[in-house]
């Protein structure tokens, strides 16, 4: 429990916060310096496009630049990055982007619409042996156009409404064409971009590190003359190292427990930004395995979670809080939390949906239900999330064998269907419903869906949100496809994540922003000593 | 000598030979496929073509004979083969850690011989005294704390009484020795004084024995001082078992320090086996466990020359 000594601590650091930001406002940006940050996982490879995870992003960011990108001084508006501007047609089957003519990678050779072509058409449609987690994304594109050298044009096949923001996302890493050409596998293994740093090494096990692109198309950036991203898996060890200042920032988030040790230890040298995070705990039953394939147990199991009550506790040791439908609470097209309790899950009188939940578990003939839970071994937050889940189904009667993986197994066990009940997470850049709720569609449409359902009605109410313009009918759509999907359980949300960030007062110019995927190319970042 | 070395280092290769087999075929039938992990650990949706040419392209498709043959040409011209993870060299992967590794191993042991033999000597001199009594308080001390609880004891010193800490990236000793002194010295420390505290309990035993040899009595009969005694006679025959246990901890210490790795943020070999092992790395951990099997052995034979060295009633031929 945080005690009144540490709220007054905390109040005077958020009015430290809000004085310093001031401050940074009016203050001139200083040019020099190197930052060290930590970064909680390594990368195992370097390419955006084929990753989802924020290890990739917080490492390769710096290297490259993006057709547009997000304005984190007016989330969620979007700006140009390459892109100078852009024009969309009005019934938004057209995206013209006219590009910075004077981008150059950082060979020395320019960026051309060709670059953006190339790269876009290995985001759409990878080649034989090429990765890429966002192929369903822009499967909504037709064709890519490139009529000279600092014009693009996409002709859609089907009206996206997110179209805009989804040009924005940071995954979408501009690479040259003429490498591709060479081996379209090239970006996993070695780095050639156009973005404000320029790669100096990666030592494998340690760090990655970067130096100021003396020739960035941005006028005045970088400000900072390199930088260098620590790994560090272990938390005690990247909380020390932020007390003893090795580090200077962390960039994903820690926990409110890991938030207090250091506003104590640190006092007025430290700065927290606290945000909601647009990313979210889940629960995936994989429907092609027995009992799961019964909505009644799939609903009873998540029928017995208190979401209410978990999320006061759980929000005082880990990173989750927010209790909230597939949109995350407080976006525009979130749900009330009115409508919300009345869902299946939601609900906030927890002994009567729990005698249901045992009700629907002998009606399937699986009163002692045992299932293994199959879980990532990060402590924050799925080793809590873990043994929360086991206890609230333990109350139910079910046995859990609550197992944790590394990462890339972890990933790998659900991806292919290796496992009975999992923890999955929705890891999103963006408010925009189309990108949150794109992981629940129908499998054939969404290999991402982790529950391996096909689902038309889902499916539907999906199309029918993607190409609604209108907000009010739109919110109706999403309301449907959410009730249909919560009746069914195929994987519901757990708890959204909360968002701390920790930096030195040193480190200027870094926007806070809901998710831990944007704002890591550091080009605005500089330092104050 | 020369002719009982040259048969020991001889007697290495049906050693790493039957290491070599064991752990690929174990290897083989331990569940999980590194392509799966390493194409759908990202997340991604991935084809079975996809997974089926990455498989061709990493020889997996060949028959396990054939796959080890391959293996076994590359380890017999030191061409431990590429990452499957990364693709990088395994010679390269591993070379990154080794140094890093190799000096804490050494470091360790050299603070770990400094403090066991006078600790274990006076402890075994004094026997039954308070002395012997605070040695033994701080040996089982040295046992029961685990040398991670101790790293992480270290940094919160450091922390509090000099708002410092050790440097988190490795330098090479002959890039910067300050830098590099100033980041390994604790990690040996922490691990040192658990290894001391073992060499030292087994000094003590082992001389309190010698002690009481027919030898020690006729020379204390002669007349011969005490002090001459103890480390021209005694010691040198109680540090036999004493060498023995300094010879299997320095090769444990290669590769075993996993959580201690983890608390000075090293990257050491220990971190690379586990990251291996969880990833299903096959060539990667084939390589580790080759390099470890052939440190075990080196050091072996180390010890057994040394016995030579300390007791010269002990003749290889």
């Amino acid at each position: 429990m945080i005690g009144h000594k540490t709220i007054a601590t905390l109040a005077a650091l958020a009015a430290g916060f809000a004085f310093a930001v001031g401050g940074a406002a009016a203050q001139a940006p200083k040019r020099g310096g190197s930052l060290t940050y930590a970064i909680g996982a390594e990368t195992p490879h370097y390419d955006c496009h084929g990753s989802d995870t924020y290890a990739t992003l917080q490492f390769a960011s710096p290297f490259y630049s993006t057709l547009l990108q997000f304005d984190l001084t007016k989330y969620p508006a979007v700006k140009g990055d390459l892109a100078k501007s852009w024009t969309v047609a009005k019934d938004l089957m057209t995206y013209t982007f006219v590009l910075h003519d004077n981008v150059k990678f950082h060979d020395g050779s320019a960026l051309t619409s060709a670059d953006v072509k190339a790269s876009y058409d290995r985001l759409r449609n990878p080649p034989a042996g090429v990765v890429s987690t966002r192929k369903a994304t822009f499967g909504d594109i037709g064709s890519i156009e490139t009529p000279d050298p600092t014009t693009v044009v996409f002709k859609m096949k089907s009206v996206n409404a997110a179209m805009i923001e989804h040009f924005a996302s940071p995954w979408n890493c501009i690479y040259p064409a003429a490498v591709l050409a060479k081996d379209p596998n090239a970006p996993k293994t070695s780095i050639m971009g156009s973005g404000p740093f320029v790669f100096v090494e990666h030592v494998k096990g340690s760090h990655v590190a970067g130096r100021r692109n003396p020739n960035y198309f941005r006028q005045g950036l970088p400000h900072m003359d390199g930088f260098k991203g620590v790994f560090m898996l272990q938390a005690a060890a990247m909380l020390n190292s932020l007390q003893g200042g090795q580090v200077l920032a962390e960039f994903r988030g820690i926990s409110p427990a890991e938030r207090d040790r250091l506003v104590q230890a640190m006092g007025d040298k430290l700065r927290i930004e606290e945000s909601s995070w647009t990313l979210n705990l889940m629960i995936v039953f994989n429907t092609e395995k027995k009992p799961f394939d019964d909505v009644r147990v799939r609903r009873a199991l998540n029928m017995a979670i208190d979401r209410w009550g978990g999320s006061q506790g759980l929000a005082r040791i880990s990173t989750l809080r927010a209790v909230g439908g597939v949109v995350r609470p407080g976006s525009p097209f979130a749900t009330p939390e009115a409508e919300l309790a009345k869902l299946p899950g939601f609900g906030k009188d927890i002994k009567a949906a729990r005698e249901e939940a045992k009700k629907l578990l002998r009606e399937a003939g699986v009163p002692n239900l045992s299932l293994t839970l199959h879980n990532r071994n990060l402590a924050q937050p799925y080793t809590p999330a873990g043994v929360f889940i086991t206890d609230q189904w333990r109350q139910i009667g079910v046995t859990v064998d609550h197992k944790q993986y590394d990462t890339a197994p972890y990933l790998a066990g659900m991806s292919s269907g290796n496992f009975d009940v999992a923890i999955d997470f929705s890891n999103l850049f963006m408010d925009e419903p189309s990108l949150g709720l794109a992981k629940y569609v129908s499998f054939d449409r969404a290999p991402e869906n982790r529950s391996r359902i096909i689902d038309r009605d889902l499916d539907k109410y999906f199309d029918l949100q993607v190409s609604e313009l209108d907000p009010k009918k739109r919110s109706e759509y999403i309301r449907a496809f959410e009730k249909r999907l919560f009746e069914q359980s195929y994987s519901v949300p757990l708890l959204w994540w909360h968002r701390i960030v920790p930096t030195h007062k040193v480190v200027m110019g870094w926007r806070m922003s809901p998710s831990h995927n944007l704002g890591q190319d550091l080009a605005e970042v500089w330092l104050n000593q | 000598m020369l002719r009982y070395a040259i048969n020991r280092l001889l007697l290495m290769v049906p050693t790493l030979l039957g290491v070599a087999v064991l752990v690929f075929f174990m290897l083989r039938v331990v569940t999980g496929d590194v392509v799966e992990v390493k194409l759908r650990g990202d997340g991604g949706a991935v084809s079975q073509e996809t997974i089926d040419m990455e498989r061709k392209r990493l020889g997996l498709d060949k028959p396990l004979s054939a796959q080890f043959a391959d293996w076994m040409v590359g380890v017999v011209t030191l061409d431990l083969g590429k990452s499957m993870w990364t693709d990088r060299p395994v010679v390269e992967e591993i070379g990154t850690r080794l140094e890093l590794s190799m000096q804490v191993a050494i470091m360790a042991t050299i603070v770990a011989v400094l403090i066991a033999i006078p600790l274990g000597a006076i402890a075994a001199v004094a026997q039954d005294s308070w002395i012997d009594r605070v040695v033994r308080i701080i040996t089982i001390a040295g046992l029961a704390v685990p040398a991670f609880w101790l790293g992480m004891l270290i940094m919160i010193g450091l922390l509090a009484a000099f708002n410092w800490l050790p440097p988190i990236t490795f330098t090479p000793l002959y890039v910067d020795p300050w830098a590099n002194l100033s980041q390994l010295v604790w990690p040996a420390m922490a691990v040192g004084y658990r290894y001391a505290a073992v060499v030292a309990r087994m000094v003590r035993s082992s001389l309190i024995e010698v002690m009481n040899e027919d030898y020690i009595r006729t020379a204390r009969a002669k007349g011969v001082f005490e002090r001459l005694i103890l480390t021209r006679h005694a010691l040198r025959n109680a540090l036999l078992p004493a060498i023995t246990v300094i010879g299997l901890e320095f090769a444990f210490l290669i590769g075993g320090l996993v959580v201690t790795e983890q608390v000075f943020n090293l990257n050491g070999i220990g971190k690379l086996f586990v990251q291996s092992v969880s990833r299903n790395d096959f060539t990667l951990i084939q390589g580790m466990v080759m390099l470890i099997a052939a440190i075990y052995v080196l050091v072996n034979l180390a010890v057994d020359l040394l016995y030579a060295v300390l007791d010269p009633r002990i003749r290889y031929t």
